[in-house]
C-alpha cells in the first residue's frame, strides 16, 4: 500500500538575481515499509525535498498526499498536529533538547501526544534499548556521543508510532562506526518493525545499505531503482 | 514536562540568569526596604499624632470645629464622658476645653491653642505626660498651673517656675486675664505643636471663662488598637446624640493623606525599579530566543504547537522573574524585619525631621498586603517580559531553522 504520494511538486526560491528551482517537478510515491536512500550531490534539492515532504516547507506547487490527507490542505496548527502524530524526523544534527535527558527526549513527544505516563514509561525505555541505549536513559546530550544522540533522534522519532520516518543525513556528523551502527540500527528497525525510513545521504556506504535508491539532480529525479 | 523544561532552560546559561536574578532581588529588595522605611516613618509620625494630640476619636459640637468658639461647648460632658469610658475597647476618655488665644511673658506674646484637661484622664488618652523635659505633670495642688513647649518656652523666654499671663474672652466676650505658673516645659519632638500647645487644668481654665464646671469643647477617646476605631465610634454616635464623632482620620486630613500618600509614593517607586527589570528581561530573552532558534525549529518540526512554544517561553520568563523576585522579597522581608526593632538613626538630619513631626529614629514597617502586591507585580513583569520574545520565537519558520549550512 502507498502511504505518500507526490504529484507534480515544485519549489522555487526567487532569489534576487536568478529564480533557483529546488525541487523541479517531482512525481513519486512510497510504500509502506520501505527503506529508502535520496542521494544526489550537494544543492541538489535533497533537504528541500525531505522539507515539502515532511510539511516543513510549503511547496511553490504540487500536492504531497499522505494516507489520503493532503498534506498541504492543512492549515497552521493542524498541520503541526499532523507532523507529531505521522511523521518521525531525524536531522542531521540539532536534533535533542539538551536539557533533557535521553530518556526525557524521547518521553516528550509523547507527552505532546498526550500518552498516558505508564505508556511512555514503558515505550521510552523499549526504544532507547532496541537503540542499544538502555544504559544511557538519564543522559543528557552532552554527555552522549554524536553516534549515540542520533540513536536517541531514531528513537525519539518512533516514539510517536509515526507512519514514516524522514532522516535528512543522519549521518552527515559521523564517523564510519557511528554511521554504521546507526544505520544497522535503521535496518532492523525496518526489517523487523516495518518501519518505513526515508533518509537522504550523499554517502555511497549509506546508500548502499539502502532497498530503494532515488537519485536527485538539480531539483529532478534522475533514477529510482528497487535493490 | 514543559514546566520542568522552562526551569532548566532558565539555568543554561548560568551566568546571564544570575546577572538578571541578582540585578531583580536587589531591585525588589531595595523597594520593599524603602516602602518598609517609608511606611514606618509615616506610621510613627500618625502614631505620634494619635498619641499627642489628636487620640483615635474626638467629640465635638457640630459648630465647634469651625467656629472654634468658647459658647459651643458640650454641657453635661462628664456623664456622657463615663458612659463612653463603658464601651467596649475604650482605653481612655479625655475631656478638653479648647480655647484659642494669647499667652504673654514679660518679653513677648504669642498665639495658642490652650488646653483645659483633667491630668489624670488625659494620660488615658495622650502621653504629653511622658514628654516632660523639665518640672512635673500638675503634681502640686497650686491653682494656675501650665505646661508649655519647649519651643514656645524659648520664643516667650520663659523658663520653669516663670509666669504666663493667658488673655482670654470669656463667654460674654470680656477680656479676662490669668496667671499662670510654668510647671512644666515637654517637647514631643514635633516643633509645630510644641510652639502652638500649651495645657493647664481644665478646673482654672472653666473659672476664669464663666463655664460650668462639667462643660467641654472637646472630648478625646482613645481606643485600644487602631483596628477598633470605626466600630467604638460606631457606639460613640449611638449615645452622642447630634454631636460630631469624627475618627482621627477625617479630623486630621494630613495624616489620612500622608497615609495614601506613603502608599502611593512606595508603589511608583516599586514600579519604576520593575521597568527597569522588565527591560533587562526583555533583552535576556531575545538573547535566548536567538541563541535557540535552531532548536525551537527543530522542536516544531516534531509536533510542539505555537501554544505550547510560547507557553515555554512564558514559563521561563516568569521563572527567571520570579526566582530573583522571591529573593528580594524574603531578603527585603528580612532586613525591613531587622530594622523594625533597631531603629535608623536619622539624627544627621534630626532638625529637617523634627519640624515636619517626623523622629529621627525610624523603626521600618512592613505590611503583608505590599510583599503580596509586590510578588504579583513581579509576576505580570515577567508575563510582559515575554510576550515579544515570545512573538518572535513563534516566527521561527521550522525549515529555516533546521538548514545547517
Ligand atoms: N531558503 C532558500 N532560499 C534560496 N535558495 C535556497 C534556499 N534553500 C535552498 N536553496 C537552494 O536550493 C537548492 C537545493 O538545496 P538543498 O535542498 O539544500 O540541497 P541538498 O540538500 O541536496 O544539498 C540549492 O541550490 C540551494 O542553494
Ligand atoms: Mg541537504
Amino acid at each position: 500500500m502507498s502511504i505518500i504520494k507526490i504529484n507534480n511538486l515544485f519549489k522555487i526560491y526567487d532569489g534576487s538575481q536568478i529564480e533557483v528551482k529546488a525541487v523541479n517537478g517531482v512525481d513519486i510515491t512510497f510504500e509502506e515499509g520501505e527503506f529508502t536512500a535520496i542521494v544526489g550531490p550537494s544543492g541538489s534539492g535533497k533537504t528541500t525535498f525531505l522539507n515539502l515532504l515532511g510539511g516543513l516547507d510549503r511547496p511553490t506547487s504540487g500536492d504531497v498526499i499522505v494516507d489520503n490527507v493532503n498534506v498541504w490542505g492543512l492549515s497552521g496548527r493542524k498541520l503541526i498536529d499532523f507532523r507529531l502524530h505521522n511523521i518521525g524526523f531525524v536531522f542531521q544534527a540539532y536534533n535533542l533538547i539538551p536539557v533533557l535527558t535521553a530518556k526525557e527526549n524521547v518521553e516528550f513527544i509523547m507527552e505532546l501526544q498526550g500518552r498516558s505516563k505508564q505508556e511512555r514509561f514503558e515505550r521510552t525505555k523499549s526504544l532507547l534499548e532496541a537503540v542499544g541505549l538502555g544504559d544511557r536513559l538519564d543522559s543528557r546530550p552532552n554527555k552522549l556521543s554524536g553516534g549515540q544522540q542520533q540513536r536517541v533522534a531514531v528513537a525519539r522519532a518512533l516514539a510517536s508510532k509515526p507512519k514514516f520516518i524522514l532522516a535528512d543525513e543522519p549521518t552527515a556528523n559521523l564517523d564510519s562506526r557511528s554511521t554504521e551502527t546507526l544505520l544497522d540500527i535503521m535496518e532492523t528497525l525496518n526489517r523487523e518493525e516495518n518501519i518505513t525510513f526515508i533518509f537522504s545521504t550523499h554517502d555511497a556506504r549509506v546508500m548502499n545499505k539502502a532497498r530503494r535508491i532515488v537519485t536527485m539532480e538539480d531539483g529532478k529525479i534522475l533514477s529510482d531503482v528497487h535493490v | 514536562m514543559i514546566v520542568s523544561l522552562s526551569w532548566r532552560n532558565v539555568w543554561r546559561n548560568k551566568l546571564r540568569s544570575s546577572v538578571i536574578i541578582v540585578a531583580t532581588t536587589l531591585g525588589i529588595c531595595a523597594g520593599i526596604f524603602s516602602a518598609a522605611f517609608y511606611q514606618g516613618m509615616a506610621d510613627q509620625r500618625i502614631e505620634k499624632a494619635i498619641r499627642t494630640e489628636l487620640s483615635h476619636i474626638q467629640v465635638h459640637r457640630k459648630e465647634f470645629r469651625n467656629s472654634n468658639e468658647i459658647k459651643d461647648y458640650i454641657s453635661d460632658a462628664d456623664k456622657l464622658n463615663r458612659k463612653i469610658s463603658q464601651i467596649d475597647g475604650v482605653v481612655g476618655v479625655s475631656n478638653r476645653l479648647v480655647i484659642f488665644s494669647m499667652v504673654s511673658s514679660a518679653e513677648t506674646g504669642s498665639g495658642v491653642k490652650i488646653v483645659g484637661i483633667d491630668p489624670e484622664k488625659e494620660k488615658l488618652t495622650t502621653n504629653i505626660h511622658q514628654k516632660l523635659k523639665e518640672g512635673s505633670y500638675f503634681e502640686e495642688k497650686r491653682r494656675n498651673q501650665v505646661l508649655i513647649g519647649e519651643k514656645l518656652a524659648e520664643k516667650l523666654k520663659v523658663k520653669l517656675n516663670s509666669k504666663v499671663v493667658i488673655t482670654l474672652l470669656d463667654v460674654d466676650n470680656n477680656i479676662t486675664y490669668g496667671a499662670f505658673r510654668v510647671v512644666g516645659i515637654f517637647n514631643t519632638v514635633n516643633n509645630a505643636f510644641d510652639e502652638a500647645n500649651i495645657f493647664v487644668r481644665h478646673n482654672d481654665l472653666s473659672k476664669l471663662i464663666d463655664l460650668p464646671p462639667d462643660a467641654c469643647h472637646e472630648i478625646a477617646i482613645y481606643v485600644s488598637d487602631n483596628d477598633r476605631v470605626e466600630s467604638v465610634k460606631a457606639r460613640v454616635e449611638q449615645i452622642a446624640g447630634d454631636l460630631e464623632v469624627m475618627s482621627w482620620l477625617n479630623l486630621s486630613p494630613e495624616m489620612s493623606y500622608l497615609n495614601e500618600a506613603m502608599d502611593l509614593f512606595m508603589y511608583i517607586f516599586i514600579i519604576i525599579i520593575l521597568l527597569a527589570l522588565l527591560f533587562g528581561i526583555i533583552n535576556t530573552m531575545l538573547m535566548v530566543v536567538l541563541e535557540r532558534v535552531k532548536e525551537i525549529g527543530m522542536l516544531m518540526a516534531v509536533g510542539m504547537n505555537k501554544i505550547r512554544i510560547f507557553l515555554m517561553i512564558l514559563l521561563e520568563t516568569v521563572f527567571l522573574s520570579l526566582t530573583g523576585g522571591a529573593i528580594g522579597v524574603a531578603a527585603g522581608t528580612m532586613l525591613s524585619n531587622y530594622f523594625e526593632t533597631r531603629p535608623i538613626n536619622l539624627a544627621a538630619w534630626a532638625d529637617a525631621y523634627t519640624d515636619l513631626g517626623y523622629d529621627p529614629f525610624v523603626y521600618t514597617s512592613l505590611n503583608v498586603e505590599l510583599l503580596i502586591n509586590v510578588t504579583v507585580m513581579v509576576l505580570v513583569t515577567g508575563v510582559l517580559a515575554s510576550l515579544y520574545p515570545a512573538y518572535k520565537a513563534l516566527r521561527q519558520d521550522p525549515s529555516d531553522a533546521l538548514r545547517t549550512e
